[in-house]
């Protein structure tokens, strides 16, 4: 009983990181700086809203009480969404938003690696499911760190200002309590300790690539994993949730 | 000497056209014939383009994780439906951001549907029922077209299509058989829609100025109103069978031609919004204009990069 507490805070908490990137990089839909990245970011969106999918579903089968997906995804109030803060960042520029997707994917490649040997057979299943769309998705975000830091001074500057403005949400990617603790005791997930010190050689390497240094300021924001978020959940969660709270009850 | 063979090389063209023999890229063609398929092609690339507009509105909204995927996967078929006209726009020797630019200063058009706001979700039905329906109605035929490339790009262009127009009836059919509020925006969605897109099939024959040549050039293979027929004839039933009333008081069946006959279409509205006054046709341009120029960095760093990639890569 214990276990699937856990199990399914867990799930729900990686299941609302995919929902709400996935919602957030929507919003590009037909807005992309170039045609082909308009084609590159719905796709990513669809990948992760499709990770949700599959982890919103597991998570209300282990929870038991009848709840769907959909009732997850939809009917919650803002303090129950476990996403991390940065996932909900407003997209800014093209530039912000790739530099967010850099540190979400850097992050959720490694994660997915080592849930490959869940023991938990429908989370190593999903993280299989998941690894190769992201790997292309940290492939295609850290190219453009690259191009874009060492583009033209315009783009340079840009870019160091959303890794100055982003980086304090980095730290909650390796957010570890009770919930996770217990996981990893019984073998279903990882310890985050040496996904952090990977993540960091793989994006230090990346921006150093990218001629942009890392702020020395090192001061974190967190709570999304226990549900206090910044001012910017609220309206997404009013679009998300705008048709379900109007139609209560309804199929569509 | 040089007005023979330009006179001879246009019978040899036109004759490759009566035999159903494509036209390629290399191929000798009249410098109208080019004009036309790039204004032809490059307005059905603005389409598709624009077009992610009115449903992209939507994605943040859909009432449900499979709807949203499905609408995410839409649009972004649209995207690529884009990406090969343009292609097929640039072999005719045309440069993909010029066309775009007369887009954005208003020179080149697309179709007028996507100037008429989506306010509800149902508009997400409506737009693949109705819209996409008429989109294949216009485009299954091109795929027969003169020209090879757009021909090639229309049947994959299609087959896409197709599924879109089934998962927008798939909306519609299930709001208008749902609860009596689901039912009704259905009906409003559809009251909004229907005449629009009985118009999306262009001007009647005889106000048509293109359709005579492009006719005898096999770029168009039927006239706008016998287009416009063949949808009414299928659409309506399909209404009917979801319980959906067409909002034309005069639409009759007439026995003797198999035919429905509708009321008077609105011209006025057409022209109207074909020059610029409909209810979003500033929004729409105004949305791919700033995404052209608040992406101008982007694009110039991705340039900058890419030389320097160069410089260092010889030395």
């Amino acid at each position: 009983m214990e276990k699937n507490t856990n199990l399914f805070e867990y799930v729900l908490r990686m299941g609302d990181d995919s929902l709400i990137l996935g919602h957030r990089v929507s919003e590009w839909c037909g807005h992309g700086p170039i045609l082909e990245e308009d084609i590159a970011l719905t796709n990513i969106s669809l990948d992760l809203i499709g990770q949700a999918t599959n982890l919103l579903e597991y998570a209300g089968e282990i929870e038991g009480k009848g709840r769907d997906g959909d009732a997850i995804a939809f009917l919650r109030c803002d303090r129950e969404y476990k996403n991390l803060l940065l996932v909900e960042q407003t997209n800014g520029d093209f530039g912000k938003t790739m530099m967010r997707q850099f540190f979400f994917d850097a992050f959720r490649r490694l994660l997915f690696e080592r849930l490959l040997k869940s023991s938990d057979i429908q989370l190593a299943a999903i993280a299989d499911k998941s690894l190769k769309e992201t790997k292309y998705h940290l492939k295609h975000s850290s190219e453009w760190m690259i191009r874009l830091g060492d583009g033209t001074d315009e783009s340079h500057s840009r870019i160091q200002d959303s890794l100055d403005s982003l980086w304090k949400y980095t730290n909650e990617l390796f957010f570890m309590d009770e919930v996770d603790f217990s996981l990893i005791k019984e073998g279903i997930i990882p310890s985050m300790d040496g996904i952090q010190e990977e993540w960091l050689v793989y994006v230090t390497s990346i921006l150093e690539e990218a001629t942009l240094s890392i702020p020395t300021n090192n001061w974190k924001q967190e709570g999304g994993r226990i549900g206090k978020h910044t001012e910017h959940l609220g309206f997404i969660l009013a679009e998300l949730q705008y048709m379900q709270r109007a139609y209560p009850n309804m199929k569509w | 000497m040089k007005e023979v063979n330009i006179t001879e090389l246009e019978r040899r063209f036109q004759e490759k056209i009566d035999n159903d023999i494509k036209i390629e890229p290399r191929d000798w063609m009249p410098e109208e014939y080019r004009q036309t398929l790039i204004r032809q092609i490059s307005q059905h690339a603005h389409s598709e383009i624009v077009g992610m507009l009115p449903e992209g509105n939507w994605i943040t909204r859909a009432p449900n994780l499979r709807r949203k995927a499905v609408l995410l996967a839409k649009v972004q078929d649209e995207a690529g439906h884009g990406l090969y006209l343009y292609s097929a726009v640039e072999t005719l020797g045309a440069d993909r951001e010029a066309t775009i630019d007369d887009l954005h200063t208003g020179k080149a058009k697309y179709s007028s549907i996507f100037n008429y706001p989506t306010t509800s979700w149902a508009d997400m039905g409506s737009i693949g029922w109705l819209v996409d329906g008429a989109a294949i109605m216009n485009q299954v035929p091109i795929c027969r077209c003169s020209y090879g490339p757009y021909a090639r790009a229309m049947v994959r262009v299609c087959k896409e299509e197709s599924f879109h127009q089934r998962q927008g009836f798939e909306i519609i059919s299930l709001l208008a058989q749902g609860t009596p509020e689901q039912k009704a925006m259905a009906q409003e969605s559809f009251n909004r829609f229907w005449w629009p897109a009985i118009m999306m099939f262009g001007p009647n024959d005889a106000d048509s100025k293109h359709t005579a040549q492009s006719m005898k050039w096999k770029i168009k293979r039927n006239t706008n109103d016998e287009l416009r027929q063949m949808f009414i004839d299928v659409t309506v039933p399909q209404a009917e069978m979801i319980g959906l009333t067409i909002p034309d008081k005069d639409l009759k069946f007439n026995k003797e031609t198999g035919h429905y006959e509708t009321g008077p279409i609105d011209w006025d509205e057409f022209w109207e919004v074909v020059k610029g006054n409909g209810p979003c046709n500033k929004e729409r341009v105004d949305a791919r204009r700033k995404a052209k120029e608040d992406g101008l960095w982007v694009r110039e760093a991705a340039m900058a990069y890419a030389e320097k990639r160069k410089v260092k890569n010889a030395s």
